[in-house]
C-alpha cells in the first residue's frame, strides 16, 4: 500500500512539529522518511484485523496510590530550569498576535 | 574446548578490598582517574567528569569503613552514569543543544540507589542525542571512539558508557535501551551490557526517549559486576507507574548453576540475511560451547522478529514526537527568543535539536498524524502483539535463545551515513524491546578484523536467572588472550 510521503507532508509535519525546515533539509528527510517508510511496507501490508494491539509489554493496570501529600521540588527548584521566570511562575512572551 | 577461564571482576574486588579497610577509596578513585586523564583526549567518553564531587564521596565511604559504619555492596566503585540520567545538582545534557547548561534537580531512582550502594559516580557519558542512534555519532559534542580501534565508533546509543568500560575509566557504567542501545555497543566495545525486563528498574529520572521500551540497565567487564550492578538497581519503585511490584530475581546467587539441561533456542531467523559470516561463526560456537557445558541446544523459528525493525521505527518515533514535546523553551533548558510563544518554540525546537532528532520527531508525527494511523501506528502496534506470540511460542519448548547482538563488529566513524541503513544495526536487538523481554551481550571471541564480536542471550519477562547463568558460561568459554582460535 505504501503512502510515500511527499515534500508538502514532510512540510505540513514539520509545522506540527514546531519545526523550521531549510530548503536541503526538506529535500532530504523526504527522501529519508520516504526509506524508512518504504522499510515498513512489510507491516502495512500485513492483514491483522483479528490482531489486538500492544501498547505496552507488562500488564500492569490502575496503578494507585494512597492520596497522601510526599515530598515533592518546592517552586524556586521548579523554576531552576526556567530560561525566564517571574513571581513564581514559567514566563514565556506574547502568547496571541502581535509582541507587545 | 579450552579450559574455561576465571574472569576477573574488578568491581566486586574493589568493593571487597574497600570494605575490608584494604583499599581505600580515594586510592582507587584516582587510579580510575589517571587511566581518564590519559585517554580520554582520544575516546571522548564523557560530556563531564565529576572528579570533586567524586572525591568528596570516595573520602566520605573511607571515613565510613574507619568508623567501623556499613557501606554498600558497590562501596567505592567508580561508575559512569550515561547523560541521559538525571544527577541533582550536575548538568543533564542528553548530548543535546536544548538541554545544554541544565541542572537537574533531583537524582534518578537509579542514581539514588547507587548513592546508598557506596558507588562513586565519576562521570556522564556521552550518547547519541537523546539516545537516538547506533554510533554515538550524533552527539551535539562530537564523537565517542572505540577503545579497541579508535577510527571506529563504540556503537550507541550507550556508546560513552560502552567506552568508558572498554576502555577502563570506570569498571561499571549505567546507560539505557531502547532498541539495543545497550547491548549493541556492549557488544562493539567487547564488554558486558544488559538490558532488565520492561519495568524491573525504575525509569524515574531516565529522560524519556520511548516511554513503553526504554529500559536502563548495566555496563561491566564481566557478568558477575553486571549481576550485582542490576540487583543494586533493580526494584519496585512507586515513582514509576510502570515499575512492576515484584521481588527483584536473585542472579548473583545462581552465576555458578551451570547450563546443565538447560534448553537453548538458537533464533534462525537473526542468523542469516545481514549478519557478517564472521559473527554467525561466533555465534554458531556459542551455542556449541553451551552444548558442551550439558546444555539442550537447537535451532528454533521466531518469525516475527523479521517484523521488528519496522514496527519499532514506527513505534519508538511516534512515543519520541510525544516525548519530545516538552522541550518547548519554557522549563528548562536553551530558548531561542522570539515575538511570540509559538515562535520563541519553533526557533528553539529547530536551533536546539539535532537531524537524527528532527527525523524521529517527524516520522513519529506522521506515524500518528490523521489518516495515517491506523495505517503505521495501529499496525505496528499489532505486529509488537505478534512478536510477544511468536517469543511465548518458542518458550514453551526453550528456557533462553541466543542470537547475534550487532550484526557487525564495529563500522568506522562516518561510515554509515543512510539513517535506515543505521536502522539495521538494531536488527537483532529490537524484538527484546518490543516484547519488553530481558536480553544480555556478552563477548565471546573476535571478528577477523581482530574486533569484539557479542553473543545476544534473551529470555521471557523476569528470566534473568537464566539469562545471567547461561552469560557466565559464555563467559568462562569465550575464546580469549593465549586462547586464539
Amino acid at each position: 500500500m505504501a503512502d510515500r510521503i511527499t515534500r508538502d507532508d514532510v512540510v505540513h509535519v514539520a509545522r506540527l512539529a514546531r519545526l523550521e525546515l531549510t530548503d536541503d533539509q526538506i529535500e532530504r528527510f523526504t527522501g529519508q522518511l520516504g526509506a524508512v517508510l518504504e522499510h515498513a511496507d512489510d507491516v502495512a501490508a500485513l492483514d491483522l484485523a483479528d490482531v489486538e494491539p500492544t501498547s505496552h509489554p507488562y500488564p500492569l493496570v490502575n496503578v494507585l496510590r494512597a492520596d497522601e501529600v510526599g515530598p515533592t521540588l518546592n517552586n524556586d527548584q521548579a523554576l531552576s530550569g526556567a530560561p525566564d521566570s517571574a513571581e513564581g511562575r514559567f514566563k514565556v512572551p506574547a502568547i496571541l498576535g502581535e509582541a507587545p | 574446548m579450552s579450559a574455561p577461564s576465571s574472569p576477573v571482576s574488578p568491581a566486586l574486588a574493589i568493593a571487597a578490598a574497600v570494605r575490608a579497610g584494604e583499599r581505600s577509596a580515594v586510592e582507587v578513585l584516582d587510579e580510575h582517574l589517571a587511566v581518564v586523564e590519559a585517554r580520554e583526549g582520544e575516546i571522548h567518553a564523557f560530556n563531564l567528569v565529576t572528579a570533586d564531587t567524586a572525591r568528596t564521596a570516595a573520602a566520605e565511604i573511607d571515613r565510613r569503613v574507619a568508623a567501623g559504619e556499613s557501606v554498600g555492596p558497590l562501596a567505592g566503585v567508580p561508575i559512569a552514569l550515561k547523560d541521559n540520567l538525571c544527577t541533582n545538582g550536575v548538568a543533564t545534557t542528553c548530548s543535546s543543544r536544548i538541554l545544554e547548561g541544565w541542572v537537574p534537580p533531583y537524582d534518578a531512582t537509579v542514581v539514588s540507589r547507587l548513592v546508598a550502594a557506596g558507588a562513586i559516580a565519576i562521570g556522564k557519558t556521552n550518547l547519541d542525542e537523546f539516545a537516538m542512534g547506533s554510533s554515538t555519532e550524533n552527539s551535539a559534542f562530537g564523537a565517542t571512539r572505540n577503545p579497541h580501534d579508535t577510527t571506529r565508533v563504540p556503537g550507541g546509543s550507550s556508546g560513552g558508557s560502552a567506552a568508558a568500560v572498554a576502555a577502563g575509566f570506570a569498571p561499571l557504567a549505567l546507560g539505557s535501551d531502547t532498541g539495543g542501545s545497550i547491548r549493541q555497543p556492549a557488544s562493539l566495545c567487547g564488554v558486558v551490557g544488559m538490558k532488565p525486563t520492561y519495568g524491573l528498574v525504575s525509569r524515574y529520572g531516565l529522560i524519556a526517549f520511548a516511554s513503553s521500551l526504554d529500559q536502563i540497565g548495566p555496563f561491566a567487564s564481566s557478568v558477575a559486576d553486571a549481576a550485582i550492578l542490576l540487583e543494586v538497581i533493580a526494584g519496585h519503585d512507586p515513582a514509576d507507574a510502570t515499575s512492576i511490584p515484584r521481588p527483584t530475581p536473585e542472579v548473583s546467587v545462581h552465576l555458578a548453576d551451570g547450563v546443565a539441561g538447560l534448553r537453548v533456542g538458537l533464533v534462525r531467523e537473526l542468523m542469516g540475511d545481514g549478519i557478517h559470516p564472521d559473527v554467525a561463526a561466533r555465534v554458531r560456537e556459542a551455542a556449541e560451547a553451551l552444548a558442551a557445558a550439558g546444555a539442550e541446544v537447537e535451532e528454533v523459528s521466531v518469525p516475527a522478529v523479521t517484523l521488528g525493525l519496522s514496527a519499532y521505527y514506527l513505534i519508538a518515533p511516534a512515543e519520541a514526537s510525544s516525548n519530545l514535546a516538552r522541550f518547548d523553551g519554557v522549563r528548562y533548558g536553551l530558548r531561542v527568543e522570539a515575538p511570540t510563544t509559538n515562535e520563541m518554540m519553533v526557533a528553539t525546537r529547530t536551533a536546539g535539536f539535532g537531524d537524527e532528532v528532527k527525523r524521529r520527531i517527524m516520522l513519529g508525527t506522521y506515524a500518528l498524524s490523521a489518516g495515517y494511523y491506523d495505517a503505521f501506528y495501529g499496525k505496528a502496534q499489532k505486529v509488537r502483539t505478534l512478536i510477544c506470540r511468536d517469543f511465548a511460542a518458542a518458550y514453551q519448548r526453550f528456557d533462553v535463545l541466543l542470537s547475534p547482538t550487532s550484526p557487525t563488529t564495529a563500522f568506522e566513524l562516518g561510515a554509515i551515513a543512510d539513517p535506515l541503513t543505521m536502522y539495521l544495526n538494531d536488527i537483532c536487538t529490537i524484538p527484546s524491546n518490543l516484547a519488553g523481554h530481558p536480553a544480555l551481550s556478552v563477548p565471546f571471541g573476535t571478528g577477523s578484523d581482530g574486533l569484539p564480536v557479542g553473543v545476544q542471550v534473551l529470555a521471557p519477562s523476569l528470566g534473568e536467572v537464566d539469562l545471567f547463568r547461561t552469560a557466565a558460561v559464555l563467559e568462562a568459554a569465550a575464546p580469549g588472550e593465549g586462547n586464539a582460535r
